[in-house]
């Protein structure tokens, strides 16, 4: 395929996602009430209440520094890692509480999948990165199980033909787009419930980025995903529901039709027509 | 707002100036690091040099006869009775019978003075392993004296062989000989000494003027004093060197001249006086042989220029050693003992085995010690410690400790090791705690530093796919910090392996004699290393051990350079692109 032949594939991908039907038959996956995030003094997230539905991508669009990130990060305790943050607030998944103290962050990580803004594999063969998942948490029992793991996360990733030949070079040898969709392979090795995606193709170039998209959607089938994005276009065209934040509130939520087409809020028709933000 | 054109011709005008301070800093930079390796070049190249000498050593090898009488005193072979041997004098014996005529008390202290007494021990030992040895004959080899050593390598004395085809008769008295030529056999080493006289005398003058000249200038009465005596004596001594070196008398030779020798055969007379004409002389005779005929054809004089005041190897020993090595009895080789030697007085029985296993065993109790705590603190620290006022307090304190004289850690080792814990002195096993203590904050700070620079997002992605955090430390974080925890602990452990400081504090700057046993026993055998052998023999007064020191140097470099080779190596094979 050339890069012109490339662009017109994304493109033709980009016609048919666009504006999916939010179909009533969703259930809910991830509930939260009212979660405050503070670093330190200086608050970050403010009173957030959102029901996200089961397998359907939710985007959340904001501008910078409006707790879009944050709030992600809250759903899989990576905000644990953070020295001085302190997560206030109910976050639910499938009714259960995330920040229970009876909860491991080790398995709430194993069913709250990430991926990162820029790609990060580990420093090992294309192999290793996908099979570290299911080896530290035994979902293998040999080695041949092992494989078909990392063939099948490898396949849902579309990253199978391109790496086949190739499993035990480095991760950090592919293209930008090629490592971000080992990272996603990666992350539905442990066969997660849900997928956090922050930013994923803000480092990418436009093939790349509608390489993700169309992953993205075929995920939709499985897994919940929950995607950050700077990109109007990009929430539009793969997420069924959409959430736009503001300086830490969660200021409309709902389908991504009616939020791109229908704005209630006065801040949110700004953003969407980019006079602000 | 300026026009695209002025904008241009203002970047223009700086342009070379830039340029130039570019250079300029480009050319600073080559000149430092020129001027570095240049420094290293003479350093090395000096210690290579001085250490030279040290690697050869001549050595005697002599028939030496084991008399049952002498050897086995109770003559029951056990090895008590081997023990009480006189094996120097079996020793002494085999040096006399290489010169039958030596006789004399102080001839014979000369000729016993070519080796040390400790070569007995050694043939003692050769002994006790072997008693079928008591009664034979052996070939045994000892070093020489390291004077006579540094004679033989001609580093100590200067001296001239002129082969004489003049007929010259010998008419021996009490100890002395008169020498007569019928030709003036004499006259031109005479002349050429007299001319040396008269040009001391001349050099004497100078300095008796500018002595008297500095004196009459000064105003302090007690300066002008000792200027004054200073003048004096060298006016005498012009004066005595002038008389002396009067053509018309006989030349006297004292022990502040060169010493003049002649040798006919195996006998040896050194002039003590020179006869106007240069046709007779007088001397003292070292060495006589009976053999010599009375008048002899062909002879050599031996002019050795350095005056026997001045050299530590006296005339008839630099006899006895020629004759010995003409006879083939002394050889030049590779000196093993300075490796299989631990230290000893004597400088040509030293060696660095001692210090050099000491330095092995300290080391691996350093290594043992200090790498796992230091590394484990620094990732308990960096990865799982809480950020509070503790962790701070700790942090700051390690770094405080970084800087901390070393000579402090060893004040430490002897109030808490010595004092407290009851450990031996003077031991690897005490060294080691110590230099260990003294190189923690190293390790534990580059070993931090190596954690903080793996990027973030390593972390992240490990703990985004569910591994904990013990998990994502190490199989993730630890490998990629690797290299540089390496290096940083390389570091700190080459600093441990030249240190001396702390190890005054605990006794082990010390003569040991034994090299501790290379194995689980010798942690706490008395012991000494590498660097604290350099510098005991560098305070060493014998020559010799200033070649030895020069060695020792270079053990120690070749020791540091192959434990980087080892980092190097390890930081390449653990190296990832990340």
């Amino acid at each position: 395929m050339t890069a012109n032949e490339k662009l017109q594939a994304g493109a033709a991908v980009r016609q048919d996602t666009l504006y999916h039907p939010v179909e009533a038959s969703y259930t809910t996956k991830v509930a939260t009430k009212d979660v405050s995030v503070r670093y330190g003094d200086k608050p970050a997230l403010n009173s957030v209440s959102i029901e996200i539905p089961e397998r359907a991508v939710t985007a959340f669009i904001g501008p910078s520094g409006s707790g879009k990130s944050t709030f992600l990060r809250s759903i899989n305790r990576m905000n644990d890692t953070i020295d001085n943050a302190r997560v206030s607030g109910s976050i639910l998944i499938d009714g259960e509480e995330v920040n229970d103290r009876s909860v491991d962050p080790v398995i709430l990580r194993a069913r709250v999948g990430m991926v990162f803004q820029k790609p990060n594999p580990f420093p090992k063969t294309i192999y290793e990165n996908v099979a570290y998942g299911p080896r530290i948490h035994g979902l293998a029992a040999d080695k041949d199980q092992l494989d078909a793991i990392v063939e099948s996360s490898l396949r849902k990733a579309g990253l199978w033909d391109e790496v086949a030949d190739r499993l035990d070079q480095p991760g950090t040898s592919l293209s930008g787009g090629q490592q971000q969709r080992l990272v996603i392979a990666r992350a539905i090795a442990v066969n997660p419930e849900v997928i956090l995606m922050d930013e994923p193709c803000s480092a990418l170039d436009p093939i790349a980025t509608a390489r993700i998209e169309e992953l993205i959607d075929e995920l939709r089938e499985n897994y919940t995903l929950i995607i950050v994005t700077h990109s109007m276009a990009q929430a539009a065209r793969v997420s069924q529901m959409t959430a736009f934040f503001h300086l830490g509130s969660l200021v409309e939520y709902g389908p991504t039709e009616e939020i791109f087409t229908n704005p209630r809020d006065q801040r949110t028709q700004d953003y969407i027509t980019g006079r602000f933000g | 707002m300026s026009s695209p054109v002025r904008i241009r011709d203002a970047v223009t005008e700086r342009l070379p100036q830039r340029h130039r301070a570019e250079q300029r800093f480009q050319a600073y930079g080559l000149a430092a690091i020129t001027l570095a390796v240049l420094f290293l070049a003479v350093l090395v190249g000096s210690i290579f040099t001085q250490s030279l000498s040290a690697f050869t050593a001549h050595r005697l090898t002599l028939p030496v006869t084991l008399e049952r009488e002498l050897v086995d005193p109770r003559a029951d072979g056990s090895e008590a009775s081997l023990r009480r041997g006189s094996y120097n004098i079996a020793l002494q014996a085999a040096l006399q019978a290489q010169f039958p005529t030596v006789v004399g008390l102080g001839e014979r202290r000369e000729l016993f003075g070519l080796y040390s007494a400790i070569n007995a021990s050694r043939l003692l030992n050769d002994v006790v392993e072997n008693p079928d040895l008591v009664g034979q004959t052996i070939e045994f080899e000892f070093p020489i004296s390291d004077d006579a050593d540094r004679y033989l390598k001609g580093a100590s004395v200067s001296e001239r062989v002129t082969e004489m085809n003049a007929p010259l008769s010998f008419s021996f008295g009490d100890g002395v000989a008169r020498l007569e030529a019928a030709e003036p056999v004499f006259a031109p080493v005479s002349d050429r000494l007299r001319q040396a006289m008269a040009e001391s005398a001349n050099r004497d003058e100078v300095a008796a003027a500018a002595a008297r000249a500095a004196a009459s200038q000064t105003i302090d009465a007690d300066e002008r004093q000792i200027l004054e005596a200073e003048a004096q004596r060298a006016e005498a001594r012009s004066l005595r060197l002038r008389e002396r070196a009067r053509p018309g008398a006989a030349l006297q030779l004292g022990p502040r001249e060169p010493s003049l020798l002649v040798r006919a055969g195996d006998t040896v007379v050194r002039l003590s006086s020179i006869e106007p004409g240069g046709r007779a002389a007088t001397g003292e005779v070292l060495l006589y042989t009976e053999a010599t005929a009375q008048t002899v054809a062909s002879w050599a004089l031996w002019e050795i220029e350095t005056p026997a005041a001045t050299r530590l190897v006296t005339d008839r020993q630099m006899v006895f050693v020629r004759l010995l090595e003409e006879r083939g009895l002394v050889r030049n080789a590779f000196n093993t003992l300075l490796f299989t030697n631990a230290d000893s007085r004597e400088p040509e029985l030293a060696g660095v085995r001692g210090a050099f296993v000491g330095t092995v065993l300290t080391m691996i109790i350093t290594i043992i010690l200090a790498i796992p705590v230091g590394v484990g603190a620094a990732i308990y620290l960096e990865e799982f410690a809480p950020k509070n006022r503790i962790t701070s307090f700790i942090e700051v304190n390690i770094n405080n400790l970084a800087a901390v004289p070393s000579i402090v850690f060893g004040l430490l080792g002897l109030a808490v090791f010595i004092n407290a814990f009851g450990l031996p002195r003077s031991t690897p096993l005490l060294g080691g705690m110590v230099l260990a203590l003294m190189t923690l904050p190293t390790v534990i700070i580059s070993s931090r530093a190596a954690l903080k620079a793996v990027p973030p997002s390593i972390r992240e992605a490990a703990l985004g796919v569910g591994a904990s955090r013990t998990q994502a430390v190490f199989h993730h974080v630890l490998p990629l910090a690797m290299p540089g925890m390496l290096t940083g602990s390389i570091i700190g452990l080459a600093q441990a392996l030249g240190e001396t400081a702390p190890l005054l504090m605990i006794g082990m700057v010390a003569f040991v004699a034994d090299a501790p046993s290379f194995g689980f026993t010798g942690f706490t055998d008395p012991s000494t290393v590498m660097p604290v052998q350099i510098f005991i023999w560098s305070t060493s007064a014998e020559r010799a051990f200033e070649a030895r020191t020069a060695a020792a140097i270079l053990v120690l470099l070749v020791l540091m350079v192959l434990f980087n080779a080892v980092a190097i190596y390890l930081r390449r094979k653990y190296e990832r692109r990340w």
